[in-house]
């Protein structure tokens, strides 16, 4: 194998590694803050790229032309309604059921997925077929041998690094992060100190759906289309990468995602048959988790989110 | 008093009857109405219905026919279930079933061991109806085994050497990789690579790039739409520029909605020809525009409107009995169809061979002789 290729293989795996990272860190989130799993989440990354793509295609109607107003404009508005959607979900559905079993808020946010599916597949025009997602970024490529490198997969690179950045900074630096690892710490405790629990709760779940959003909007852009489908085996590959690194530990969901997606690259590479290396990857993520069951990076309580 | 009244009462029944209505005899279809492929499936759905419907409103019609619409998802664990609902229900005399290969599969034993007779009006799969003996499944539409030969000869006829073969690891997609493969080594082309991949995969740039190193003239793809829009948008990203060519999975307005401008130049060859060209086609299209269905009847709504024509048909000369009906679509032989002539053979396989060549030019699927590319006004990519 030449160098150019090895450079693609990798390009190919840290795209798909940053994508995956945002997704588990919403996991971790999650986990993190309330000790809850929220198999919607997979969903939640579809919607989030299916608002972008509404939000484009209506401004594009109304002769927005500039490019760089227009991808703020469907970002910035994926976003939001993400965010709004997971502040929802906490209000209406994750913190009333928090002195029930944890199965409850699983079986009910695994419902929700479901329901948010069917949902744009039925009421999104025409839902059930895969949706091209327009190229706003610029798709200039630079060839060298066979590695080729576009401008959009760098920028897109950089984004998802800054936003998982972003929100690590958020949590470590801020008078909310100190809130939200209060809460994730002893919430009993944070209660009585003056934090005001619901909010705080409810404030993570949309930061971790803006996030989610996000891997939904780079998807689309990296890939140029989106069906409703899409969040299934995210959300699944997602949640892996958060258990395998360790799940309550951003270090860790982030480690699991890129490590995912070379465990993926590599059974690509391998077998002649492309299509197990998916059981490839996630037979080595069951070895992991045997060999380490609380996972790479093993959570701390006064460490966690 | 008592017999009189009896008596009365009888013959009131008696003369009610000839009063009421036509007996109902339900049809079943089974196809996907949801998931990635529903397209085709609610294409065929509503084809079949107009069937129905058109017979239904003629006054010669001796029965009254109701269909029985079930989804299978494209899904044979989904595609059992539906068909043992539809084989189980005694009222259902007949079905039109499946569009995809793998379901199609699935389901035989069922419509088997029920007696069940069923005409398949998409599954392309020669299995459907080779693998086995049982007379209770036909099939309206020509298999891969022909759209893969015309293929393979119409590719060498353009002078291309070079394939890499992807396909999806269902039975539709192995099948197409077996039966191109083995068409285009004899006429003399070289395949480089074979690439199996996952029905609902989503990120193909680790295959594409061992492709890129392949340089293959031709990128060859056995599946169905989803997964043929994202192998040729990402293709693009890679900046491979071999020729994309599909089979009928992909011959559906939702491929090249999915791509856009980048379906431009995709080939793709399917059994049987466009609706408009059929022998029956004008008058289908029609017939169908009047019913006003939201969504077009696809590349294989003809197949399914046939399918539910010949059941109408052998239930009006021989009554609903699953039996009879099975017994009369066994003895099928040179029946006028709008896909032309419909003869099945001992397989319950109809022997039409006739397999149209598309190219998608300016977001439409082309008849190949009818494209600018045919007429060398467009030139195919060449590496």
């Amino acid at each position: 194998m030449d160098f150019g290729l090895a450079g693609q293989y990798v390009l190919n795996g840290l795209m798909l590694g940053v994508i995956y990272a945002m997704v588990a860190v919403g996991f971790t989130l999650f986990f993190g803050v309330l000790d809850v799993i929220k198999f919607s989440h997979g969903d939640v990354v579809m919607v989030g790229a299916f608002v972008a793509l509404a939000t484009f295609l209506g401004l594009q109607d109304l002769g927005v032309g500039s490019s760089i107003a227009l991808i703020l404009a469907v970002c910035v508005t994926a976003l939001a309604a993400t965010a709004v959607l997971g502040a929802l979900i906490a209000r209406f559905l994750v913190l009333p059921l928090r002195g029930s079993p944890p199965l409850n808020t699983l079986l009910i946010t695994l419902m929700l997925g479901l329901a948010l599916r069917e949902a744009v597949r039925l009421f999104y025009p025409n839902g059930s077929n895969p949706k091209p997602f327009p190229a706003l970024l610029p798709t200039d490529a630079w060839s060298l041998g066979n590695f080729t490198l576009r401008a959009d997969s760098l920028i897109l690179l950089a984004m998802g690094i800054t936003a998982i950045v972003g929100v690590h900074m958020l949590i470590n630096r801020t008078r909310m992060g100190l809130a939200i690892r209060a809460v994730a710490q002893d919430p009993e405790t944070a209660r009585v100190m003056g934090v005001n629990f619901e909010r705080v709760v409810m404030f993570t779940f949309a930061l971790g759906s803006a996030l989610a959003a996000l891997a939904g909007v780079t998807n689309g852009l990296y890939y140029n289309e989106i069906n409703f489908g899409m969040g299934l085996l995210l959300g699944v590959i997602g949640f892996s990468a958060a258990v395998v690194g360790g799940l309550g530990n951003i270090y860790g969901a982030i480690l699991g995602g890129f490590l995912f997606a070379a465990l993926q690259t590599i059974g690509a590479i391998w077998f002649a048959v492309p299509a197990y290396k998916d059981v490839f990857a996630f037979a080595a993520v069951i070895l992991l988790m045997a060999w380490k069951p609380t996972g790479l990076i093993a959570e701390k309580s006064a460490e966690r989110v | 008093m008592l017999q009189r009244s009896a008596l009365l009462f009888v013959s009131l029944l008696l003369l009610a009857l000839p009063a009421a209505a036509k007996d109902s005899v339900r049809i079943a279809f089974i196809g996907p109405l949801t998931g990635g492929v529903s397209a085709n499936g609610i294409g065929g759905r509503n084809s079949a219905d107009l069937a129905v419907r058109v017979r239904n409103a003629e006054s010669a019609t001796k029965y009254e026919y109701e269909l029985v619409v079930l989804d299978d998802e494209c899904k044979p664990n989904i595609g059992v279930q539906v068909a043992t609902k539809a084989a189980a229900d005694r009222k259902v005399i007949a079905g039109v079933t499946h569009y995809c290969s793998a379901v199609a599969m699935g389901t035989v034993d069922v419509y088997h061991k029920f007696g069940l007779p069923v005409i398949v009006w998409g599954a392309v799969l020669p299995d459907v109806t080779s693998a086995h003996d049982y007379d209770e499944v036909h099939r309206v539409n020509g298999t891969m085994i022909n759209q893969n030969e015309v293929a393979a000869k119409f590719m060498a006829g353009l002078k291309y050497k070079r394939w890499v073969v992807i396909h999806d690891t269902t039975d539709y997609g192995k099948g197409h990789n077996k039966y191109f493969s083995e068409d285009i080594a004899q006429q003399g082309g070289t395949i480089v690579g074979t690439f199996g991949v996952t029905a609902d995969q989503q990120d193909f740039n680790a295959e594409l790039t061992k492709i890129k190193e392949l340089k293959p003239e031709v990128v060859y793809f056995g599946g169905l739409t989803p997964i043929g829009v994202r192998i040729r948008s990402q293709m693009e990203k890679l900046g491979i520029k071999a020729v994309f060519q599909g089979t009928s999975g992909i011959v559906s307005d939702a491929f090249i909605e999915g791509l856009g401008p980048l379906a431009e130049g995709t080939l793709a060859f399917r059994e049987g020809a466009p609706a408009e060209k059929l022998p029956g086609g004008q008058a289908f299209l029609e017939q169908y525009r009047k019913q006003n269905y939201a969504d077009p009847p696809e590349a294989y709504g003809a197949f399914a409107y046939a399918a539910a024509n010949l059941i109408i048909d052998a239930i009006e000369k021989v009554g609903p009995d699953r039996k009879k009906v099975m017994r009369e679509l066994n003895a099928t032989r040179d029946h006028q169809s709008i896909v032309g002539p419909v003869t099945f053979d001992d397989h319950g396989q109809n022997t039409v061979p006739l397999i149209t060549k598309f190219v998608v030019q300016d977001g439409k699927w082309l008849v190949w002789e009818d494209s600018e590319y045919a007429k060398g006004k467009r030139k195919l990519p060449r590496s």
